[in-house]
């Protein structure tokens, strides 16, 4: 699971997301953009291309595991950073 | 803690508490690790679960393509915090630095964060509100009650508001084939944060779409039948509309009664803060220890005359998290100032609409690009002879070039030449913007100069 947001103040419309990964970002009407804010794990890969490709880097995704997230608990350990930004 | 070496020690072995897990709390606490804060921090919440995102709750989830469990924000980078979610705060003793929690516990602080953000305003009435199918849409809670009650089919959606929220419900509900009335007691939807001659727009999209939009109405009850759900609504110009759901959309009030009596600036507008995010108390004199970013901070704007800005933006929560964060760990020469332009977006009706700077500062508009009739135009709005906002549907890239202007402080009506101006837009029109002592739902800007006497304002609903 990848947790997705999108920066919809930056983005453009450029629809580069919605050809590459189409099972998490749609166009919705000329110039908005619908996502699935949480993808499975399967299209990680197009997901991240997807990512890279934003021509205005609009796209927020996971760079670390929160961690636990009980109260009183203390988050992971910083690891598997793949590409904060 | 001056420049003597405590700041180092704040880095290293300081407490940062920040009260709030949404947003602006989360941004500002990747930052704090960020900028090497290696102390203990603290993440208070009221809400039981990890920080999520709100736009999905709006539209993907609406319109049933997205789960409003699982809007949850991307993490940036561990914080490595100690998370008490589901237990509000509750009070703030500034001279012991101590942020109260609803179970008992303090939590002591050497900087403190104030993220609270706002919620929405519930329908006046308690026992109206009480009436099975009625709905506000805030919380991922609030999405997925509404989100099952659409799937369910109802006769009628009944939202009350035409604000930024009430007509993304609105165009959810027609893009779901479900009838749905909208009830603003303005005279268009988004009136208040665009005015009248955009605001005739978004009136036309709405109704194109099978909206039965009334506008200049307010509802003045709720019915309810003999087992307790909604049924229908009184309508202050005499008519009723049969509705069994119900949604009150009718903005937001901020976070602020937890410190009531902490001697912090905060009230109904919110907290007053400095341009750096520092939070003043009610004296007026600003602290060093406690700061405020997201909607719940109201802040002066160098580009605004200095106006104390209040903004339920989620660009504004983001930038402003990152400059309080920066700011609680430097020394006064090293801090910034929050100035980033606000700007925010709504997609509704198939049309994205976008904005940037305060139009609803604005007197007057002149639609540079495009055509109000076509509902594709950028309108311009102008200030005392500049330019300070710029609206734009479905003509998003064009606003970085408006924003320049914005920054710039560049003349109304702009000199400059496009390539797609129509006759409308030769000229400037009155903006039409309500009269401001006639509330009207959901402005997304507040605007306002700060005075202590502020904290004893009380808001007087419209029902």
């Amino acid at each position: 699971m990848v947790r997705i947001a999108v920066d919809l103040n930056r983005c453009q419309g450029y629809a580069q997301c919605a050809f590459l990964a189409p099972e998490i970002f749609a166009m919705h009407g000329d110039e908005a953009l619908l996502y699935d804010p949480e993808a499975d794990d399967a299209p990680r890969e197009k997901l991240d291309r997807a990512a890279a490709a934003c021509p205005v880097q609009a796209i927020l995704v996971d760079a670390v595991e929160p961690g636990g997230l009980e109260p009183g608990a203390a988050d992971a350990p910083a690891e598997g950073v793949s590409r904060a930004r | 803690m001056p420049g003597d070496g405590s700041l180092e020690q704040l880095k290293r072995e300081g407490r940062i508490v920040v009260v709030g897990a949404s947003l602006a709390g989360l941004r500002a606490a990747e930052t704090l690790r960020e900028k090497g804060f290696a102390g203990s921090l603290t993440m208070i919440g009221d809400e039981p679960c990890e920080p999520y995102d709100r736009p999905p709750l709006s539209k993907q989830v609406l319109l049933g393509r997205a789960s409003a469990d699982r809007t949850a924000l991307p993490r940036l980078r561990s914080v490595d915090a100690t998370w008490r979610l589901g237990s509000p705060a509750t009070g703030l003793d500034m001279a012991a630095r101590r942020v109260r929690l609803a179970d008992g516990d303090e939590v002591p602080y050497d900087r403190l964060l104030i993220a609270t953000g706002v919620r929405a305003r519930r329908w006046p009435n308690e026992a109206e509100a009480e009436l099975d199918g009625v709905f506000s849409l805030r919380t991922r809670d609030d999405s997925a009650a509404l989100a099952r009650r659409l799937d369910a089919g109802p006769k009628r959606v009944l939202v009350i508001g035409g604000g930024f929220t009430g007509s993304e419900i609105a165009s959810a509900c027609r893009e779901r084939d479900l009838p749905v009335t909208v009830t603003e007691r303005g005279a268009a939807p988004l009136v208040g944060a665009l005015g009248g001659v955009v605001g005739a727009v978004a009136a036309e999209m709405q109704r194109e779409h099978g909206v039965d939009l009334r506008t200049g109405v307010m509802v003045t009850a709720l019915e309810g039948d003999a087992s307790g759900r909604v049924r229908a609504a009184q309508l202050s110009d005499g008519t009723s509309v049969e509705a069994d759901v119900v949604v009150v959309s009718l903005g937001a009030l901020r976070n602020t009664e937890w410190l009531a009596g902490s001697g912090l600036g905060a009230g109904p507008r919110g907290i007053a803060c400095d341009a750096g995010c520092r939070a003043f108390d009610i004296r007026g004199i600003v602290t060093d220890d406690v700061y405020a970013a997201g909607d719940v901070a109201r802040c002066p704007h160098p580009l605004f005359g200095y106006q104390f800005l209040s903004l339920e933006h989620w660009g504004n929560a983001v930038s402003q998290a990152r400059i309080a964060a920066h700011n609680m760990l430097s020394e006064s020469t090293d801090r910034l100032p929050h100035m980033e332009v606000p700007s925010f977006w709504s997609s509704q009706f198939g049309v994205n609409i976008k904005s940037v700077g305060i139009p609803s500062m604005g007197t007057e508009i002149l639609i540079a690009q495009g055509s109000l009739t076509d509902h594709r135009f950028l309108g311009v709005y102008g200030y005392q002879g500049r330019v300070i906002g710029a609206v734009a549907f479905d003509h998003g890239r064009w606003l970085p070039f408006y924003q320049e202007l914005i920054e710039s402080t560049a003349p109304f009506p702009p000199t400059f030449a496009t390539v797609d101006r129509r006759p409308e837009g030769q000229r400037p029109l009155d903006a039409d913007f309500p009269d401001p002592s006639v509330p009207t739902h959901g402005p997304t800007v507040t605007l306002s100069g700060y005075s202590p006497a502020d904290r004893r304002m009380t808001f007087t609903p419209a029902h």
